[in-house]
């Protein structure tokens, strides 16, 4: 019984928030492609760019870093938007590479600006350690823990809403499936578009604060969950904005629990390769099954 | 004044010119055909007409505004419905999203509208909640034409709609075809099936390489014995 607890509390509790983490952000990754057909590889970025806008708030104003994620979840995705008017719609019409290429190239425009704003120091929203609550017997879950993931569900049942409810959700899911027949039917894509950033950008920042909660706030911090991310949105097949959810916590999952020690006392994986577990779970999916798990398009 | 008029259409894809100087007209209430072998420019020209390739000459007015080169969503608003030959359901999406979809500019008529689809196609009313892509072709089709419908246009245009199908559906199509003409709304048909399609229509066109070659009401055009043996199959 302790050991399943120290199990739950220790491996499979974080990986259940480290996937939350992953999942909103893998589900703009899935909802930019789906839309725009192109992988955006400043997204790492944007998350960054996310929770230093949380941190200013912490630092300059002294707000809890929970009063400062809508604000930071606000800035990221105004800033997706003016990204996109800006860098990608002149290259709307070009070949998919090129967006690609020019992602690149926002991502390190992107972090070199939070360099220069922000410093390059390792920063921390609150210090001190706070204790786990105690939930029933010997398991305990630490507090951003529960925020993360209670916050994370919050968003995806709203995101399933938005899906499948409202009237540009559904836009969105038309525009996706056949664009050219969206625009045949009236929907205006360029406002598609921009929500699909809007959302994206904003799911980006939420996951930049909570990457920061979760560990330390650092220049890289969305940069080095990038592939995670795509290893997420693959594995749940690219395009599909719930497979993205569940991909994100396979991954996130899938990662801690190989640093348990599975056999004898030393971690399975050495937590430094926790990222190797996603890349292998990327690569084979790429292999194997690349419309992941939900029959999302081929990257 | 005619409903869409098209004057001197010239266009194609990329450097090369499909459409040579193609004239088009629909009138208010009428059902027009455009016939013609394969690679006249029949589907070409329907979609030069909805802004989908771009002119390098030629002028298309509909209720006598100019519209040459609007985009199609503009176009929607405008009155003009289009279905296209192929992919023409959201295929992932259920037939009454797909239904909502062709209502997008006009939410506030689209529950009324829809029910008048569901009249005229009863079998989608069945198949509300069932996505499309799982459809047989002739439900398919049944989908895409009550997609356009949904806007409620003053022209329809369709690509080939009956391409594919046996010949009881196509039956069925063309027989909702003419009842959507009766309801008041101008339709433009490309059509393979040119006899069949010539049956329903008041007026035809016949395109070769890219201009007009005959131009007549339905009952002329089937009983020229030239076009007899080119276009309809002797």
């Amino acid at each position: 019984m302790e050991a399943l607890a120290e199990f739950v509390n220790l491996y499979f509790l974080p990986g259940v928030a480290v996937g939350c983490i992953y999942a909103l952000g893998a589900v703009g990754i899935s909802l930019i492609f789906a839309i725009l057909r192109f992988a955006h590889f400043a997204h790492g970025d944007v998350m960054t760019l996310g929770a230093y806008l949380a941190y200013s708030l912490v630092a300059s104003l002294g707000w809890s870093v929970y009063l400062a994620l809508p604000v930071a979840v606000l800035g990221g995705a105004l800033a997706s938007v003016a990204i996109d008017r800006v860098v990608y719609q002149p290259f709307r019409r070009s070949p998919g590479i090129i967006v690609v290429i020019a992602s690149f190239g926002v991502m390190l425009v992107l972090r070199s600006l939070i360099q220069l704003f922000w410093g390059v120091d390792v920063l921390n929203y609150e210090t001190g350690i706070r204790k786990p609550i105690p939930l029933i017997g010997d398991f305990r879950l630490a507090q951003k823990h529960i925020i993360i993931i209670l916050v994370s569900l919050a968003i995806a049942a709203a995101l399933h809403w938005f899906l499948s409810r409202s009237r540009m959700g559904k836009a969105m899911r038309a525009m996706s499936d056949d664009a050219d027949l969206a625009r045949i039917s009236g929907i205006d894509t360029e406002k598609v578009v921009r929500w699909t950033w809007l959302i994206g950008g904003g799911l980006a920042a939420a996951a930049g604060v909570f990457a920061g909660i979760n560990s330390k706030l650092h220049p890289s911090v969305g940069w080095d969950l990038l592939l995670p991310l795509f290893a997420a949105a693959i594995l749940g097949g690219i395009g599909k904005p719930y497979g993205a959810i569940v991909g994100g916590l396979a991954i996130g999952i899938a990662q801690e629990v190989a640093t348990y020690p599975w056999i004898g006392d030393l971690p399975l994986v050495p937590p430094a390769y926790k990222n190797a577990v996603a890349f292998f779970v990327m690569v084979c999916m790429l292999i194997w099954r690349p419309t992941g798990i939900f029959k999302g398009r081929v990257l | 004044m005619a409903l869409l008029e098209a004057k001197g259409l010239v266009g194609g894809y990329g450097g090369m010119d499909i459409l040579n100087g193609v004239n088009l007209a629909v009138e208010a209430e009428e059902i027009v055909v455009i016939i013609g072998a394969n690679g006249a420019g029949k589907s070409t020209a329907m979609k030069a007409l909805f802004g989908l390739i771009n002119l390098r000459a030629g002028q298309v007015t509909l209720d006598g505004a100019d519209i040459t080169g609007a985009a199609p969503n503009a176009l929607v608003g405008h009155g003009m419905g289009y279905v296209p030959q192929e992919r023409n359901v959201f295929r992932t999406m259920t037939v009454r999203e797909n239904l909502e979809m062709g209502a997008y500019l006009k939410p506030a008529a689209q529950a009324r509208v829809m029910e008048q689809v569901f009249t005229l196609f009863p079998v989608l009313k069945e198949k509300a909640s069932q996505p499309a892509g799982e459809l047989s072709g002739g439900q398919r089709q049944m989908v895409a034409v009550g997609r356009a419908l949904m806007t409620e246009p003053k022209l329809l245009m369709l690509d080939e709609p009956t391409a594919g199908l046996s010949p009881l559906v196509m039956e069925q199509i063309f027989d909702r075809i003419v009842a959507v003409n009766r309801a008041g709304i101008g339709i433009l048909l490309v059509e393979q099936n040119a006899r069949q399609a010539l049956a329903i229509a008041h007026r035809g066109y016949v395109l070769a390489t890219g201009r007009n070659r005959f131009t007549g009401t339905a009952a002329d055009l089937l009983a020229n014995p030239e076009i007899g043996q080119s276009f309809l199959g002797g």
